[in-house]
């Protein structure tokens, strides 16, 4: 199983989205939530640089600070968008790289159908997610076949 | 009807939570909105039931108990609605899990949305089914699944080739159902499809061999074909990523062709070709391109190879280490650990750039590449990279300090050339960050330095000019006073010059001020500070000019709060003052420690030995907590130990054991230089050891020096400490028969088997059983127990019968008792004996349940119990 598990959180640390592929009970979530946004508050991660990209602020690459960080037996790759981090668990043999891409492309996807992504939106739609990853594993490259079904769902409505 | 449009409430409740300013208030609200949503369930409110579950769903992402709601998304998945259907789906994936029973209720509901014809409810169940899916489901719903992998539409296509995935992980037995419905998808056109099979055919080879070698066969002309199309592809906008054509479906392919090329020549031989040309061809400036290439070079390590696509991999590898990106540098040190193994000499090429990537700001990288120096280091590079390291090690950041002095001390110890290098090494080490530096490291630089008589003098001086400078490396000052205290008068003397060193002039005065210092100042602790004490003792023989400020500063803490401290003080004054006869006997230098079995001690018997002396150090009467490596300091005999001194009770029994003779050739920690009660004491305790077990007998008896008396000391050998009793059987008894001469003042334990002690196993107000414990040699699963009945009333006891019962892993037999009769106030006048068989031996110990019948003035009584109070380790 490649993704154990997808979360977004904002700078407050609050979870504003958790998507887990394994079975960790309530008490270990939070646990791992929490040492893992301590552990990104630890690294004093400014000065910020921003980009424009798709209407988002987006932090693009952390020019000094590598998105991969080694938790328990999971890597950590996490990407910053605004205020939200969004954080993807892989297991060792995931390419972290490519994670790194697929975390742009919700990103985008969501953008997309949002037409100005916030925090807000994200919360209120989190079951809009689910059409990326299932089971651990990316579903759909495609930014509009990722939507077509979510319109489609939308109009049935 | 949409459920979140249908009111504002959800809006609402995020909205207040979000306001929240403590997490209290956070609660106190979260609290309020379960109770209302209870109330509605029990209510069963129709209309607001995807409302309720939609906050229940926040609510659960919060990190809150929700189990109650999870009735509520079954009703909903019943329902026939699709919005219903939809919020109950994601309940059901949020809220619930494999592990719950309810699950199996909601089977049924998905097997007919399963079948349902509105695709998109079908897609609902499927993902449902994809993310909880548990064994029992899968083997019920497999058929539909596979089913539905030929379905027209290929979006439910792509979510049943995932839900494939979880099923076969869940039931690997599936698989071959499986195999060929995955092979056709592999000719998809649609990339979402073909992504999910190929990611469905890498799980399935992973967990069925059959699968394995039918896509070997089968397949892999056809992906290298579909590699070869995507590679050449034209733009594509819908997949395109900055650039490049699809690369998660380059990833997963790459992946595929990893697994089924391991081992398989034939196999790497067909993919040779593609994978060349996506590694000369992908473009390297986006992150996209360096995803696919590092894929492919983990995919060429990891095939079989004619070695020019090697090269070619650590080429691009090395192209990484040397890129800005330090997510790209992060996968680039990884990779080349693993390529370490196949091809050194490659990774050696980039050496430089690996020990830059060491010094970088970035925590990941860092650790990565001081990883990989590590593996690097070898005996023709270790002088420079050792070098590198510890002059990063004077700037680098204080929480990375502690891995690398491990690893540079580690380095050192493993590839030093020689002594001379080695120890200039350590002092710069410990003068950097002698406070991180691990208490075995330091104790096996000072067994080198005793090795090396040529170059005490010149240690000793590199010690005082270092300490002058790095007087706050508790280490390093450690090992400087301990170097003073035996070779100070090297110090003075300026004996042994090598060419390297610049001569300087020490007085004894200014020797003995390092130990002052050290002993005065605050932050020193209390091995610290013992070393200091001893050191000043050796120095007052040593430098007669001194011994004046020596007594001084020995009186000072004879009023120490410290136990260890005063008591040393104590005795250390009354040599100076009373026993200035036999000083400088018992002060001369320490013998020279044997670096094999030092070493041996190191590697071998330092975990057992931690856990060993952690059970005897409770016992050690002044209450000195002393580090768990304690046997290696004692077995220096420094910090914790101090010259003992003959004296009170404790040094008559030495003086007997003394007496007792000892045969000379015994033990080469002592060679006889030092005619102290500790080494008689190690010299005793190693007679009749079997010479293989010394080490293990040695662990377990040295925390147990600070005990004054020795007989307390050979006691304790003869108590029930199990290692040693099981290892040392010769030497137990050997002991015991010493001990005789001691008369029978001493409380030993019984002679006939002190391997384990007698327990209790039951005790009522009439009768007590005892257990005696033995063993069969070369048997450790089998227990031999004797079980010993005493009466405790006046009235006999008739018809006594004895029952016992043992869980499952256990198996018992009982010999017939000695008698059916117990007299009245006897003390073990029946004997039984049992045999327990463990079959969990070291995994679980013993437990039993027993049950005695007797009669008394002819009543039946029954008496029952269970036991648990078992030693361990039966």
């Amino acid at each position: 199983m490649g993704i154990r598990f997808v979360v977004m959180v904002n700078k407050q640390g609050q979870t504003h989205l958790a998507q887990y592929y394994e079975y960790l009970n309530l008490d270990e979530r939070r646990a791992l939530e929490a040492e893992i946004v301590r552990k990104f508050t630890d690294c004093g991660l400014a000065p910020w640089i921003w980009l424009m990209v798709g209407g988002l602020a987006v932090n693009n690459a952390f020019f000094w600070m590598c998105s991969f960080v080694e938790h328990r037996n999971n890597k950590v790759v996490y990407r910053r968008y605004a205020s939200l981090f969004f954080l993807v668990g892989v297991d060792n043999e995931e390419n972290e790289l490519g994670i790194l891409e697929f975390i742009h492309l919700l990103v985008e996807t969501m953008d997309r159908h949002f037409g100005n992504v916030c925090e807000l939106d994200i919360m209120f739609h989190l079951e809009k997610a689910q059409e990326m990853v299932m089971s651990g594993c990316v579903v759909e490259t495609s930014k509009a076949n990722i939507l077509s079904p979510i319109q489609l769902m939308e109009k049935a409505l | 009807m949409n459920p979140f449009s249908s009111g504002t409430r959800l809006r609402d409740m995020i909205r207040v939570i979000r306001a929240c300013k403590t997490a209290a208030e956070e609660r106190a609200v979260v609290r309020k909105e379960c109770a209302s949503i209870r109330a509605a369930i029990s209510e069963n409110d129709q209309d607001y039931r995807h409302r309720n579950l939609a906050k229940l769903m926040f609510i659960h992402m919060l990190g809150y108990p929700t189990h109650f709601g999870q009735m509520e998304c079954l009703k909903l998945i019943a329902s026939p609605g699709f919005p219903e259907k939809r919020i109950g789906y994601l309940g059901l994936m949020l809220l619930l899990d494999e592990r719950q029973e309810v699950l199996m209720l909601v089977t049924n509901s998905i097997k007919q949305d399963l079948n349902h014809t509105n695709q998109y409810i079908v897609g609902l169940a499927l993902c449902a089914l994809g993310n909880i899916c548990s064994a029992e489901m899968a083997r019920d719903l497999a058929p539909e699944v596979e089913r539905l992998l030929q379905f027209r539409d290929p979006n439910i296509r792509k979510k049943a080739a995932l839900c494939s995935i979880r099923i076969i992980k869940k039931v690997p037995d599936l698989a071959e159902n499986f195999i060929n419905p995955a092979a056709s998808l592999l000719k998809e056109k649609h990339h979402g499809v073909l992504l999910t099979g190929v990611q469905l055919c890498t799980d399935m080879c992973n967990v069925s061999s059959e699968a394995h070698e039918h896509f070997k066969k089968k397949c892999i002309d056809g992906l290298v074909k579909v590699l070869k199309d995507l590679t050449n592809s034209p733009y594509a906008p819908e997949y395109d990523i900055s650039g490049i054509s699809d690369p998660f479906l380059h990833i997963r392919l790459l992946k595929l062709l990893r697994v089924l090329g391991q081992g398989d020549a034939d196999a790497s031989d067909i993919m040779n070709d593609i994978l060349a040309q996506v590694a000369t061809k992908t473009e390297s400036n986006k992150n996209a391109g360096n995803a696919i290439l590092y894929q492919c070079v983990v995919t060429i390590m990891s095939i079989e190879d004619n070695g020019g696509l090697r090269v070619l991999a650590v080429n691009i590898l090395g192209r990484f280490l040397s890129s800005r990106d330090n997510n790209i540098r992060y996968v680039a040190l990884n990779m080349l650990m693993k390529a370490i193994a196949l091809d050194s000499q490659a990774v050696q090429r980039h050496r430089v750039t690996i020990l830059e990537c060491v010094k970088d700001s970035d925590a990941s990288i860092r650790k990565r590449a001081l990883e990989l120096i590590y593996l690097l280091v070898n005996e023709n590079n270790v002088k420079s990279l050792t070098k590198e390291l510890i002059d990063y090690l004077e700037v680098t950041d204080p929480d990375f300090k502690e891995d690398l002095t491990a690893k540079i001390c580690s380095i050192v110890e493993k590839f030093s050339p020689e002594k001379l290098w080695y120890i200039d090494q350590m002092l710069k080490v410990l003068s950097e960050a002698g406070n991180c530096v691990k208490d075995d490291v330091w104790h096996a630089l000072i067994v080198v330095i005793t090795n090396a008589p040529n170059l005490h003098g010149y240690t000793v001086r590199s010690l005082y000019k270092a300490v002058q400078t790095a007087g706050d490396q508790e280490t390093l000052v450690r090992v400087a006073v301990w170097c003073i205290g035996e070779y100070g008068e090297l110090l003075v003397s300026n004996t042994g010059v090598l060419d390297v060193e610049d001569p300087i002039t020490v007085t004894e005065a200014d020797a003995l001020d390092v130990v002052e210092t050290a002993i005065g100042n605050p932050s020193s602790d209390l091995t610290t500070r013992a070393m200091c004490l001893v050191a000043s003792l050796k120095l007052s023989s040593h430098f007669p000019s001194c011994s004046k400020r020596v007594s001084d500063i020995v009186r000072h803490h004879k009023g120490s709060l410290v136990l260890e401290l005063q008591q040393r003080a104590i005795e250390f004054n009354s040599i100076i003052e009373k026993h200035g006869k036999i000083r400088s006997t018992l002060v001369e230098r320490m013998p020279v420690l044997d670096e094999a079995t030092f070493s041996g001690r190191r590697a071998g018997s330092m975990p057992p030995s931690v856990s060993t002396s952690q059970g005897a150090l409770p016992k050690i009467p002044n209450g000195v907590a002393k580090p768990t490596s304690a046997p290696l300091v004692d077995l220096l005999d420094f910090s914790s130990d101090d010259i003992p001194v003959p004296g009170g009770s404790g040094g008559d029994f030495l003086q007997d054991l003394l007496g007792v003779d000892i045969s000379p050739s015994i033990s080469q920690v002592t060679s006889g230089t030092q005619k102290s009660g500790t080494d008689v004491l190690l010299d005793l305790l190693s007679i009749g050891t079997p010479p293989a077990q010394n080490p293990s007998t040695l662990d377990i008896l040295l925390p147990s020096q600070d005990i004054k008396s020795p007989v307390d000391v050979l006691t304790k050998l003869a108590s029930p400490s199990p290692s040693a009793q099981t290892s040392t059987p010769v030497g137990s008894s050997s002991m015991l028969d010493l001990l005789d001469d001691f008369g029978t003042t001493l409380s030993l334990p019984e002679t006939n088997g002190p391997t384990y002690p007698a327990i209790i196993a039951f005790e009522s107000s009439s009768l007590k059983v005892t257990f005696n414990f033995s063993k069969e040699p070369g048997n450790p699963q089998t227990t031999l127990i004797e079980a010993r009945f005493t009466n405790k009333s006046p009235n006999v006891y008739s018809n006594f019968v004895f029952q016992a019962a043992v869980p499952k892993f256990l198996q018992l037999h009982l010999d017939p008792a000695s008698s059916n009769t117990l007299p009245a106030n006897s003390n073990d006048s029946i004997t039984q004996k049992l045999r327990v068989s463990n079959s969990q031996h070291g995994k679980k110990s013993l437990v039993m349940r027993l049950r005695i019948n007797y009669k008394v003035n002819d009543k039946d009584v029954l008496e029952e119990g269970q036991i648990n109070n078992f030693p361990r380790d039966l």
